[in-house]
C-alpha cells in the first residue's frame, strides 16, 4: 500500500509512540492494540496484514518483543516510501519510521525508569510502589488477553476464518500447558497456512 | 520475624561486569536467545552463569523491572548497567539488548516483504498471525496464575481484569483512559487492601492566616 505523510504527519507518529510509552506497563505489547486502533483504524497508515506480520515477525525473532514497534515504524515508512519497489528512498524512509518508532517508544520510559529505579528498589517496601504494583497485575492480564483478541479478530469471516480460530485457541492451550519451544509453534503456523489447511 | 542469624555472606560469590563492552556483548548475547520468553534466559544467564545478582536481588529487580513502562527486559538491563557504570553502563546494556536483534528482525521483515505479494507468502502469514494471538493469550493466563497471591483477592483481580478486556478489547477504549479509569480505580483499591490504617500526610504546616492577611477589617 503507499501513503502520503507530510511532516506533521511524521510527528504525529512520533508523538503518537512518544504517548504510549510511559503506559506500556507490562510490556509494549500491552499497548499493541492502541496502535492498531490508531494507526490502522483512524490514520490507514498501515495494512492489517502488515500489522500482524509485524507482530508475529517479531515474535519468531530472538530479542525483546518490543521491536515490533520498530517493524511497524518500518512498515509505515515503507509505504511513505511507496513500497520496496521503489528502492533506497523507501528504504531510507522505512528506516526513518524505525528511528521514529522505537525513539518515540524508549525514550520517555528510559528516562523514566532511569531516574525512577534507585527510588524504588530503595522505597520496594513503601505502600504506594506496593499498591501501584499489585492493582497494575490484572490490569496486565487484561491488556494481554485484548491483544490476543485483536490479532483473533482482525479475521472476522467465521465461514473462511474459523480454522483460524481454532489454531490461535489450540495455540494458546499448547503454550500454556507445555514448554515447547516458540519457533516450533510459529513454524507449524507458517506450514499449516501454506498447505492451506487454514 | 524470628531472629536470622547474621551470616554476612551466604556462600555463592557474586561477579561484576568488567565494563561496559562486556555490558553490551553480554546483553547482546542473552538477547540474541530470547525467542519468546526472555525472562527464563535472563535468569540464567544472569544469576546462574554470570552471576551479576544472586536469586533475591534478581527477583527485586525484574519486579520493578516489570513496573516501569518500558520492555521488562530493557528497563533490568539498564538497572544492572547504571548500577556498575553509570549512565554510560544503561546506554551500554539497552545499545547491546536492542542493536543485533534489530538487525536480525529487519532482515526478516526485508525477507518477507520481497515474497509479501506471493500467495504461499500471505497464507503462511496468515498462519503464523494465528500462533502469534495464540502466544500472546496463554503468556496472560499464564500469568493470571500470579493474580492468585495477590493482596486484593482473586475475585477482584478477575473483574478488574475483565473490565480491562471489556474496555479496550470490546469497546476500543484509548489505553490511556483504561488506565486512567481502571487501572486508576485499581491502584487505589490496592492501597486501601494493603493498608495499615491510612494515615493521610500530614499537610505542611503553614503560618495560620490572620486577617490582616485578608486585606479586611478584622472581625470580633
Amino acid at each position: 500500500m503507499t501513503i502520503h505523510l507530510s511532516a506533521a504527519d511524521w510527528w504525529a507518529l512520533f508523538v503518537h509512540f512518544l504517548s504510549l510509552s510511559l503506559m506500556a506497563v507490562g510490556g509494549a505489547i500491552t499497548t499493541a492494540p492502541d496502535m492498531h486502533r490508531y494507526l490502522v483504524g483512524t490514520r490507514h497508515w498501515l495494512g492489517e496484514d502488515q500489522f500482524t506480520s509485524s507482530i508475529s515477525i517479531a515474535q519468531a525473532a530472538p530479542g525483546p518483543n518490543v521491536l515490533f514497534v520498530g517493524l511497524i515504524g518500518w512498515n509505515v515508512g515503507m509505504n511513505a516510501g511507496g513500497g520496496p519497489a521503489t528502492g533506497w528512498r523507501a528504504y531510507s524512509l522505512a528506516f526513518l519510521g524505525l528511528l521514529v518508532a522505537m525513539g518515540g517508544m524508549l525514550v520517555p520510559s528510559g528516562v523514566l525508569t532511569y531516574a525512577a529505579t534507585r527510588w524504588a528498589h530503595k522505597n520496594r517496601e513503601l505502600r504506594a510502589v506496593r499498591a501501584f504494583k499489585t492493582g497494575m497485575a490484572p490490569i496486565v492480564i487484561g491488556l494481554l488477553l485484548t491483544t490476543g483478541w485483536v490479532l483473533t479478530t482482525a479475521h472476522d469471516q467465521p465461514a473462511r476464518d474459523w480454522p483460524l480460530w481454532v489454531l490461535t485457541a489450540a495455540i494458546t492451550v499448547i503454550v500454556w500447558r507445555t514448554r515447547l519451544h516458540l519457533l516450533w509453534l510459529i513454524g507449524m503456523g507458517a506450514v499449516l497456512g501454506m498447505v492451506g489447511l487454514i | 520475624m524470628p531472629p536470622t542469624p547474621l551470616i554476612a555472606e551466604p556462600s555463592e560469590v557474586l561477579n561484576a561486569p568488567h565494563s561496559r563492552t562486556d555490558l553490551f556483548w553480554s546483553f547482546s548475547w542473552l538477547a540474541l536467545q530470547g525467542f519468546g520468553g526472555v525472562l527464563a534466559v535472563v535468569q540464567r544467564e544472569l544469576v546462574e552463569k554470570k552471576r551479576w545478582l544472586s536469586r533475591e536481588q534478581f527477583v527485586e529487580d525484574w519486579a520493578v523491572a516489570q513496573i516501569m513502562p518500558g520492555p521488562n527486559v530493557v528497563n533490568l538491563g539498564m538497572m544492572i548497567g547504571d548500577r556498575h557504570f553509570g549512565l554510560s553502563g544503561a546506554l551500554a546494556a539497552l545499545a547491546g539488548l536492542l542493536l543485533f536483534p534489530t538487525m536480525v528482525v529487519l532482515a526478516l521483515a526485508v525477507l518477507f516483504a520481497t515474497v509479501a505479494d506471493n500467495e504461499l507468502a500471505q497464507r503462511a502469514l496468515r498462519g503464523m498471525g494465528a500462533v502469534a494471538a495464540g502466544l500472546v493469550a496463554a503468556t496472560g493466563i499464564k500469568l493470571a496464575g500470579a493474580l492468585s497471591r495477590n493482596p486484593m483477592g482473586v475475585p477482584v483481580c478477575a473483574t478488574v481484569a475483565a473490565l480491562t478486556f471489556i474496555a479496550s478489547a470490546l469497546m476500543r477504549w484509548p489505553l490511556g483512559w483504561v488506565l486512567l479509569t481502571v487501572g486508576g480505580a485499581s491502584c487505589l483499591w490496592a492501597w486501601r487492601c494493603l493498608g495499615a490504617p491510612a494515615q493521610p500526610p500530614e499537610p505542611p504546616v503553614l503560618a495560620p492566616l490572620t486577617d490582616a492577611d485578608s486585606g479586611q477589617t478584622p472581625q470580633p
